[in-house]
């Protein structure tokens, strides 16, 4: 479990996530809290991004949840590694639920980002990638090139999931870019791009 | 099913309840208390039953659902609930609901000291954390309370949870 690429090869995250979210079209985004929400944002704040400012560990459920309510249309699930740990069995659920319609995307700096930058465990050699194969997910892959990020840009889009990816980006911290920070108004303006007003309706 | 037919049928009440109140989807973790309803949700191609590793999974689950425009019931027993804190903490900050029928350990002829401290902590900690709390210890009451469950979580967009109870469960005896 030793690693195995220098930390200055890694990828810059907002890279990776502005190259992830090109031309996103009908995509509907979950980006789990911290970086990958500050990182989504940067890539341009949009409706059908629903940013997580709480909930540690629940992202890939969350992508779960909607991905099952919106069978046609592709949910993509941005997460880091610390928030991926921490919910290691939601990718034996998803295995098992199998939606074909999720990706889930971890942007793997091998920290804890909001915190101090302390270690996680992928930094001691956890391979996330092989946990999601293990968990039946489908081309479960660590990225560590920017033509691999537009490889798995294309498959979000168009191949059967459930997939998963471990994109090893830097360790570093960008400028913050926040999303809005109010639950209800991202709820609701989810909802009502995804629903129409009826989304205030539904009973 | 008339309400004043069978009620000992209860879990089959409860599951023509989740269909009539338009629930699509069920996150699951097993309960001995649950099995007849998880049974025949899991039978069901109308419903999506999603089995969890834990129970906070389905916290996530249901936000998830809600965003995407369906309602989601999670099942439960009362150790579960202490699993969801944090993870309420989501659906308080975006106003969005859940119903949790949580069948109980922990209190009306417990045989197990270990499930006492959590089965206590059920309604205090679920209240804490926004949730709606309802509890049937009597058959009759439970497609009531579920119903009354229900309508709070959704017509008011929140969290809401029906206990059922040891007296209503019979306690787990350890003899077989």
């Amino acid at each position: 479990m030793a690693a195995d690429r220098s930390r200055d090869e890694r990828l810059p995250r907002r890279a990776v996530v502005q190259a992830l979210l090109a031309g996103r079209g009908e995509l509907l985004v979950v980006a789990g809290l911290g970086a990958p929400a500050w990182d989504a944002a940067a890539a341009g704040d949009h409706p059908l991004t629903f940013p997580l400012w709480g909930g540690m560990g629940g992202a890939a459920m969350v992508g779960l949840g909607l991905a099952l309510a919106q069978p046609s249309r592709r949910v993509l699930v941005l997460t880091g590694d610390g928030e991926m740990l921490m919910g290691l069995g939601a990718l034996a659920t998803i295995g098992v639920a199998r939606p074909a319609n999720l990706a889930v995307v971890v942007l793997d700096n091998e920290r804890y980002g909001e915190t101090g930058m302390q270690e996680t465990h992928t930094a001691a050699g956890v391979d996330l990638a092989a946990v999601a194969a293990a968990c039946g997910l489908r081309e479960a892959a660590t990225v560590r090139t920017m033509a691999e990020v537009g490889r798995l840009r294309e498959r979000v889009h168009a191949d059967a999931g459930p997939l998963f990816a471990a994109v090893k980006v830097a360790p570093g911290k960008p400028p913050l870019v926040l999303p809005p920070r109010d639950g209800a108004h991202l709820k609701n303006r989810f909802r009502e791009a995804l629903l129409g007003t009826q989304a205030y309706c539904q009973t | 099913m008339p309400m004043n037919e069978n009620h000992k049928d209860w879990p089959r009440a409860l599951y023509d309840l989740l269909g009539r109140e338009g629930i699509r989807q069920v996150g699951v973790v097993p309960d001995a208390g649950h099995m007849e309803l998880i049974r025949l949700c899991e039978r069901d191609a109308a419903l999506r039953t999603v089995r969890l590793t834990t129970e906070e999974e389905g916290v996530a689950l249901a936000l998830g659902a809600w965003l995407g425009g369906e309602k989601c019931a999670l099942l439960m027993q009362s150790s579960g609930a202490g699993n969801c804190v944090n993870m309420l903490s989501m659906l308080a900050a975006c106003q969005a609901p859940v119903a949790m029928l949580v069948t109980m350990r922990g209190d009306h002829g417990e045989f197990n000291p270990w499930q006492m401290p959590m089965g206590k902590a059920v309604e205090p900690v679920l209240e804490a954390m926004g949730v709606a709390v309802s509890r049937a210890d009597r058959a009759e009451d439970v497609v009531p309370l579920a119903e009354g469950t229900l309508r709070i979580a959704f017509n008011t967009l929140r969290p809401a949870a029906l206990l059922l109870g040891q007296r209503l469960l019979g306690a787990k005896t350890f003899k077989e």
